[in-house]
């Protein structure tokens, strides 16, 4: 292990990419194979997110040459305090939500299962090839892997699901044309494609059109990738077709990434003082934001099916960290990468909770959770904490990212964008507890005995998910409050340094 | 004033918590009412135990996690912390000891999870109680929000979800967009939020930006009942009597009284109130609810609710007392959330009693049942006189400081307004009584033989009774811990 520690950064992509490669293998030999296969290089790669990430911390930047060629010209992975830790959320994620749908993999796709597990490896590692890389080109192939196998993965499931994946595929194919065009500009003007070379070349172009040109079509690809409303409209087909499975790894981590690489750019490539300074694009920004909360959490009130109302949730959530980021201050953007983090644990916690129901009862339409509390109680426990995660109630993790940008928001004087969160909480507290009426409530007992005495709804039978399913969805739930309660340590050993100080 | 550190707060706060596994693992019913007892005690002689050092003048303080820059979850044990805490902490025991009369006598479903809740519901009483700043104070009012939600929509039927429904709104709608952005605002313009005997809020000059945040903080803690955030305690109502008693009486609306007292001495301190005069202000807030509910009150024929729209009064008195900012006044105040919520507690208990023995709920019905249930409507009585403020009951304690606080502060509107409310208040309860036991041979509804409720129901509401005689004439443990309080708050000490 010790003489390996400095190759983490490549191990991230590579233990993933071999794991693909065999589980794909397995998938002809031995099908039971599949899963260990896919478990094994996910743990693994989680241990060593893990280690990479403990080392960060005292060593601020490790930086990786790709097969020893120098930094310029070869392709540079670098790792910091920011994506050390968005890696470990994005393989904490894929393990459980892989642990969790073990089941519903095995029933749903019996003769793909080689098939199945590699398309979910390879994506996990498309997205973590994105974060880790210090190379602009590398990241749009990575970010192209993580595509290709985000559509087959949402277009493999059933009924409608081959064409939400499809229409997915042309508005992301447009979203990551863009972005490439963006670097190719990029390229065009400074002849390198490193991060760190680009950036310190980029002072001589400012006041170029190019290079604005530049900025606004990476921004724009990204937007499309990461649904930031009125670009979202492929999301919520996408999200709400595909397979349990699928979109326990998708929903979580597919946006966050996105919004990590939007941060990662205008960090690292376009510098702080071009993006926020000279772009005055901030104002417009943060009310596009403001929009995207505010009709998020409308056409979420508008559904009469939870999955397809959480996608709009999501929609929403994106523009918390949007707005957060482009406020420009440090309490926002310390808002929203805490968001990222947050958001990720919640989505993930929601989606599985909203699986766990899907394949207990076999529909997500209202009218099939009366009575959920008793049939599955603790599902619904964990769907609660979730629930509250994401209205911000303390202790759990959402309220305190909530925090954080509702105070970028005073100090920045924005308070379109405060009312904004402040009503997104509201409607999210109606949406939650609807389903948690429903559930709660219904079906009403049938009249009363003797004076007004209550004998309550009538009993049912408990169903509650398997038992893998349940421990992760536990997990991830009990992980919303350690989250939150460690938010302070969070913020000061890990946000609070990876933010550039001028800030 | 010395502060330690010390764990025992935060067990305070956990002990209800931590039995909340074995309720719902008890097998047997009995064993289960084992842990709420246990736990009921626990946190009693806890809380108890740490009276005397509260009283020779230091704070207990303990902080769980740093979770924001200078921003803990921290426990800070004071004076008027501990007298909410003893009046919340005493009257779980009782009110343990009434839900099991009253949940068995009615073979209510459900059962393991209305005590699960309750318990939970304690925890994040206490945690309010000694809440040492305002993050955590609004951590733990959102919690016992959420751990109410089940209890007072028990019934599960129509009328629990839609008043469940108005519940949720008012209060979490309140805490959602009034508090929290005003804890925000207070945030970003101060650098903490910690509660100090005089107020945080010093450094902020713009009086239209206190204006605001009081009004927000005020109205926000909608669980204070101050008109008009008011209407979801009557709807409350729906919940089984011994939650309407212990929540509904004590621990959730005294928490809503607790938290805007809060606001008034620790977050802003007396001396800026008194600068801005917003004392005023908050004065005729209180006043116009103290009023206007107190008239209500009269018009309701069930008995509940009648009892509903009297705490909505009393805890404008609360509001009031404090917002006289007079010595007699805020200790009167203080008092109150002791007094009002012995005398309360028996009247919830009295009503649920009847309810037991009879399926009656409304007063219309309850002529001459002083003769079939006389030690009910006893204690009734004596309940009644607490509440209205008449010897030999406590509530005439704090109403006597209340009174005189109105007088060293000038405020003679006030004693208006409270000698008023107290002939209301007359009006409203003593009426019941009366026609309990005084009507004429042929109006009695109930035939002349005496059928009480269970002994599990009975004994609490004696020993409620007993206790609000007893606080008038030994009121001294509350107040000699409000005088301490006000002694910090206002600058002796």
């Amino acid at each position: 292990m010790e003489n390996l520690s400095p190759h983490f950064p490549a191990l991230i992509i590579i233990v993933p990419l071999i794991a693909a490669l065999l589980t794909s293998a397995a998938g002809w030999l031995n099908r039971r194979l599949c899963f260990h296969f896919a478990a094994l290089g996910l743990f693994t790669s989680l241990l060593v997110s893990t280690g990479l990430l403990a080392s960060v911390l005292d060593k601020d930047v490790i930086l990786y040459r790709l097969g020893g060629w120098p930094a310029p010209w070869g392709i540079l992975y670098r790792i910091d305090r920011l994506n050390g830790l968005v890696l470990v959320v994005i393989f904490f994620i894929a393990f459980l939500n892989l642990i969790a749908n073990k089941r519903t993999v095995e029933e749903s796709f019996p003769e793909q299962l080689g098939g199945f597990y590699a398309l979910y490896v390879l994506f996990v590692t498309g997205l973590s090839g994105m974060v880790a890389t210090g190379d602009a080109f590398n990241l749009y192939v990575l970010l192209e892997i993580s595509s290709l196998t985000g559509y087959a993965l949402i277009g493999i499931g059933h009924e409608r699901a081959p064409l939400a994946g499809l229409n997915y595929l042309f508005m992301g194919t447009i979203g990551a044309s863009l972005y490439l065009l963006g670097i190719g500009f990029l390229y065009l003007m400074t002849g390198s494609l490193n991060m760190t070379d680009i950036a310190s070349l980029l002072p001589g172009f400012y006041g170029s059109p190019v290079m604005v040109l530049a900025f606004l079509l990476c921004m724009t690809g990204l937007f499309i990738k990461m649904a930031l409303f009125p670009l979202h409209a492929w999301l919520p087909n996408a999200y709400s077709f595909s397979p349990s499975a699928s979109i326990g790894v998708i929903a979580p981590l597919t946006t966050k990434v996105m919004i990590y690489v939007m941060i990662r750019m205008t960090f690292d490539v376009f510098t702080p003082d071009f993006s926020f300074k000279m772009m005055h694009l901030g104002e417009v920004m943060v009310w596009l934001a403001v929009a995207a909360i505010i009709m998020g959490s409308l056409f979420a009130l508008a559904q009469t099916r939870l999955k397809r109302m959480l996608t709009y949730v999501i929609i929403a959530e994106v523009g918390y960290m949007v707005g957060g980021f482009w406020l420009g201050n440090r309490m926002a953007v310390t808002g929203a990468v805490l968001h990222i983090l947050n958001d990720a644990v919640m989505t993930l916690c929601i989606f599985l909770a909203a699986g766990a129901v899907v394949y207990q009862i076999c529909g997500d339409d209202f009218e099939d959770l009366k009575g959920l509390f008793r049939k599955m109680p603790i599902s619904m426990a964990a769907f609660t904490v979730a629930a509250l995660s994401l209205i911000g109630v303390p202790p759990t993790c959402g309220f305190f990212s909530k925090w954080y940008l509702i105070s970028g928001g005073i100090a920045a004087g924005h308070y379109g964008f405060v009312v904004a969160l402040l009503f997104s909480s509201l409607v999210n507290a109606v949406l939650f507890f609807r389903i948690i009426e429903i559930g709660y409530f219904e079906p009403f007992s049938e009249g009363e005995g003797g004076h007004g005495v209550h004998h309550g709804p009538p009993a049912m039978e408990i169903r509650e998910a398997p038992a893998g399913m349940l421990a992760c969805l536990l997990l991830a739930a009990v992980s919303l409050i350690v989250l939150g309660i460690y938010t302070g340590d969070i913020v000061t050993r890990i946000i609070d340094l990876a933010i550039p100080p001028a800030i | 004033m010395n502060t330690i550190l010390s764990l025992k707060p935060l067990l305070a706060v956990l002990t209800s918590l931590l039995a909340v596994p074995g309720i719902i693992l008890s097998r047997s019913p009995n064993v289960r009412e084992g842990w709420t007892f246990a736990a009921a005690l626990a946190k009693f002689g806890i809380v108890v135990s740490m009276i005397p050092m509260v009283l020779s003048g230091v704070r207990l303080e303990y902080t769980l996690a740093e979770v924001l820059p200078g921003l803990g979850i921290t426990f800070r044990v004071d004076a008027f912390g501990m007298l909410f805490a003893v009046v919340a902490s005493s009257l779980w025991i009782v009110t343990s000891a009434y839900s099991i009369g009253y949940m068995r006598g009615l073979q209510e479903h459900s059962q393991t999870r209305y005590f699960c809740f309750f318990a939970l519901a304690l925890s994040a009483t206490l945690g309010v109680a000694f809440a040492g700043n305002l993050f955590t104070l609004y951590l733990f009012y959102e919690a016992l929000s959420f751990a109410t939600y089940p209890l007072v929509t028990h019934h599960q039927d129509r009328e629990a979800r839609s008043s469940g429904r108005k519940y949720l709104f008012y209060i979490l709608g309140g805490s959602i967009a009034f508090v929290l952005p005003a804890m925000l605002v207070a945030y970003h313009l101060t650098g903490t939020l910690d509660f100090t005997p005089r107020g945080f809020m010093g450094g902020i000059e713009s009086k239209s930006t206190l204006l605001v945040l009081l009004l927000l903080f005020v109205f926000g803690f909608a669980k204070a009942g101050i008109m008009p955030m008011h209407s979801w305690l009557p709807a409350a109502m729906v919940a089984p009597t011994p939650v309407s008693a212990l929540l509904h009486a004590v621990a959730v609306v005294k928490v809503g009284a607790f938290c805007v007292v809060r606001i008034i001495t620790g977050v802003f301190g007396t001396d800026l109130l008194a600068a801005f005069h917003f004392d005023t202000l908050i004065c005729v807030i209180a006043s116009v609810t103290i009023l206007t509910s107190s008239l209500i009150a009269l018009t309701q024929d069930e008995l509940k609710r009648r009892l509903a729209f009297s705490t909505i009064g009393q805890l404008s008195y609360i509001v009031l007392g404090v917002a006289l900012l007079s010595q007699a006044g805020m200790t009167g105040g203080m008092l109150h959330i002791a007094m009002h919520a012995f005398g309360k507690i028996t009247l919830f208990f009295c009503a649920g009693a009847i309810f037991v023995a009879t399926g009656i709920k409304h007063i219309s019905g309850m002529v001459g049942i002083g003769r079939r249930m006389p030690v009910t409507m006893g204690a009734f009585f004596l309940g009644s006189l607490s509440v209205i403020g008449l010897p030999p009951a406590g509530g005439f304690i704090s109403k006597w400081h209340l009174v005189l606080g109105t007088v060293q502060a000038h405020q003679y509107a006030m004693l208006v307004v409270l000698l008023a409310s107290s002939l209301l208040n007359a009006a409203y309860f003593l009426p019941i009584v009366y026609r309990a036991f005084f009507c004429a041979p042929g109006e009695a509804m109930f035939e002349n033989r005496i059928a009480e409720a269970p002994v599990w129901c009975l004994a609490p509401l004696v020993v409620t009774a007993v206790g609000s005689v007893v606080l008038f004439f030994y009121p001294q443990p509350f107040l000699r811990l409000a005088a301490l309080a006000v002694q910090t708050m206002t600058g002796g000490g």
